[in-house]
């Protein structure tokens, strides 16, 4: 079992207050990711958990008992750090044995844990290394493996990919999540990168400033942000704002700044009723706009000029300029275009998205 | 290293080098074959014909052999050798268990307080040794090796605290924070994990305390009067210099035995004593 709830969690350094009220529950076997920019208290949330600091208030329990006052070696946790954390002067297999000798278990035991894990993880040959003689991936494995030979009731990890080359963190990644398949161990997981939130995570909860924004399935996050920051965080590359004024002409609502002018679709006219004569915020992902055809005259369209084109070979990306701002949009590799170009962009009318220009929650 | 034409390493790289050894070893040199030099060629003058002050054709052991039949020089090595090896064993463990509380343990004034123990390094020992010399006088340890093996963690551990707090500070908090997620406590995580991996920086202190603690001149002169009691420092100088007369041969067949086992030692550690000067903890 590993269910874990988080109740009312505060930590504050001397005056600043860096997480707060922060409650959720974990369910057993669940992969959470933490993610949010440097410094939203994600990580503190997360050392909060192994008790590596102290909880200001609030209560963090597992599977029912409430471990505030527990030394890290008593929660029954295991922890990923971020720089592996590798003991320099043990051997590997010394490195995966310390928690289990620790613990004092049989040596016999020991040792076939030991070997399960690097089965596991495909380390069998590199026992007998120190650290230094490993590749990066290597040594990440063995972090892996030290956790796993535990068998503990939660897995922490502290952005545990972010040192590795791109290719071999989408590897990892894969691996990792293959892992929690066969484990099922609980899994609590901090990244600021959100492309490993959105696959690793059955949940993703994103944070900011110390305030946990949304808690969600990533899918979740993607379509229904609940605010600007959610919206602009999750998904890449990132969501077009522009910040719009509505009005209302011959029964319908109309959206314009300086250089745009678009007609609502009727589902996001009726959230925004109230609005009219306000400022809200208009969002669209890159995605979700398309180079205008004859299909799209009923679609809320716009005009704007390519300033830069970037071909990723399955998908082009458009930044243009669209009256004062700027959008990307990210459209068909067969689409032929060039910079300076004039394109009518259209919007898909069931993906916009509309945020209080004041409080950014979602309309 | 210097890039670009031969002569320019020549001129940039060997020459300073060279020079730069010169100016190093000549002392050492000049110990040695002093020591080794007969006293006829020794006391000749230096507009005699066949001077020669870099070389000797008849080296000799006397020198060393007057020091171990005629003075007490045996004594005087076993004697600095054990308060060298004591106070530093001493200042050792003192200044590791407080390097590592100063660096790693969060408590009120920590910063303070390291500052305050490295100013009391630099309070010269000129000054320290006139209080000194009245505590050992009223603790009756006066001529005896404690009276140095117990003064000399005065500058020994503030020293070695020092060194050993920017050593813990180098290595990863993580690794102690591992440590204790995988059920080791405070203790069983500095005992397993931090001292091994800072083991240089624990060896270049303590050749720094050694070597410290061996010359010291001050408090082994003041704290100590027999001859059997005194240390190779003092012994040498205060035995082989008698009134304006030098027993050069003597002299520095002393210092060179004298500085042997600092050598020795130096060079028996010097891979993991470089390696805890330039803090290097790999993970």
């Amino acid at each position: 079992m590993g269910q874990v709830v988080l109740k009312g969690i505060n930590k504050f350094y001397d005056s600043v207050h860096a997480v707060k009220d922060v409650n959720l529950q974990i369910r057993d076997k669940e992969f959470v990711v933490f993610v949010g920019p440097s410094g939203c208290g994600k990580t503190t949330t997360l050392r909060m958990i192994a008790g590596l600091e102290a909880i200001s208030s609030g209560a963090i329990s597992i599977d029912g008992n409430v471990i505030n006052e527990l030394a890290p070696m008593d929660r029954d946790i295991a922890m990923v750090f971020q720089n592996y954390a590798l003991y320099p002067h043990m051997s590997v297999y010394d490195n995966m044995a310390f928690g289990l000798k620790m613990r004092k278990f049989e040596r016999s035991e020991i040792e076939k844990r030991v070997r399960e894990a690097a089965d596991i993880l495909g380390i069998g040959e590199l026992l007998k290394r120190k650290p230094r003689q490993l590749s990066g991936g290597q040594r990440q494995r063995v972090a892996l493996g030290r956790a796993i030979v535990r068998h503990p009731r939660v897995f922490l990890f502290d952005e545990p990919l972010s040192n590795l080359d791109a290719k071999l963190r989408v590897q990892m990644r894969v691996e990792l999540k293959k892992l929690h398949l066969r484990l099922g161990t609980t899994a609590i997981y901090v990244t600021h990168d959100q492309v490993e939130a959105m696959t690793l995570g059955d949940r993703v909860v994103v944070m900011k400033d110390g305030v946990v924004q949304q808690v969600g399935e990533p899918l979740e996050l993607y379509n229904q942000p609940a605010n600007k920051f959610v919206a602009g965080f999750i998904g890449s590359p990132a969501m077009n704002f522009a910040a719009v004024t509505v009005s209302e002409a011959n029964g319908s609502l109309i959206a314009e700044n300086a250089g745009l002018r678009i007609k609502l679709p009727e589902e996001t006219a009726q959230r925004l009723r109230g609005h009219i004569g306000h400022e809200v915020t208009l969002g669209v992902r890159p995605e979700d706009l398309t180079v205008a055809g004859t299909a799209d005259l009923d679609h809320p369209c716009f005009d704007g000029v390519i300033e830069v084109v970037e071909q990723l070979g399955s998908e082009i990306l458009l930044d243009m300029k669209v009256g004062q701002g700027v959008m990307v949009a990210s459209v068909e590799p067969s689409v032929r275009v060039k910079v300076r170009d004039k394109l009518r962009v259209a919007m898909r009318p069931s993906r916009l998205h509309v945020f209080d220009a004041k409080t950014e929650a979602a309309i | 290293m210097i890039e670009g034409a031969r002569w320019r390493k020549w001129v940039f790289f060997y020459v300073p080098m060279a020079l730069f050894l010169l100016f190093l070893l000549f002392p050492f040199y000049w110990m040695v074959i002093t020591s080794v030099r007969p006293d006829g060629e020794l006391y000749r003058p230096w507009n005699s014909i066949n001077y020669n002050p870099f070389w000797t054709w008849k080296p000799t052991w006397d020198h060393v052999r007057y020091l171990f039949e005629e003075t007490l020089f045996a004594s005087w090595l076993w004697n600095t050798t054990f308060i060298a090896t004591l106070s530093t064993a001493i200042s050792l463990v003192c200044g590791v268990f407080a390097g590592y509380a100063l660096s790693r343990l969060n408590f009120p004034f920590a910063g303070s307080l390291g500052t305050a123990i490295f100013i009391t390094y630099l309070v010269p020992q000129t000054l320290l040794f006139i209080p000194l010399a009245e505590i050992i006088r009223n603790y009756r340890l006066g001529d005896t090796p404690w009276s140095l093996i117990l003064t000399y963690p005065t500058f020994l551990i503030p020293f070695c605290t020092w060194l050993m707090m920017g050593y813990f500070k180098a290595v990863p908090k993580e690794l102690e924070e591992c440590a204790r997620i995988d059920g080791a406590s405070r203790w069983q995580a500095m005992l397993y994990i931090v001292i091994p991996v800072a083991i240089p920086g624990i060896l270049s202190a303590g050749i720094f305390a050694f070597t410290l603690s061996w010359n010291e001149f001050i408090y082994a002169l003041v704290f100590l009067s027999s001859p059997q009691q005194k240390t190779v420092p003092v012994g040498v100088t205060s035995e082989l210099i008698r009134g304006d007369v030098f027993f050069w041969g003597p002299l520095m067949a002393g210092a060179l035995l004298g500085s042997i086992p600092v050598a020795i030692a130096y060079s028996f550690f010097v891979e993991h004593y470089v390696a805890g000067l330039t803090g290097s903890v790999k993970g």
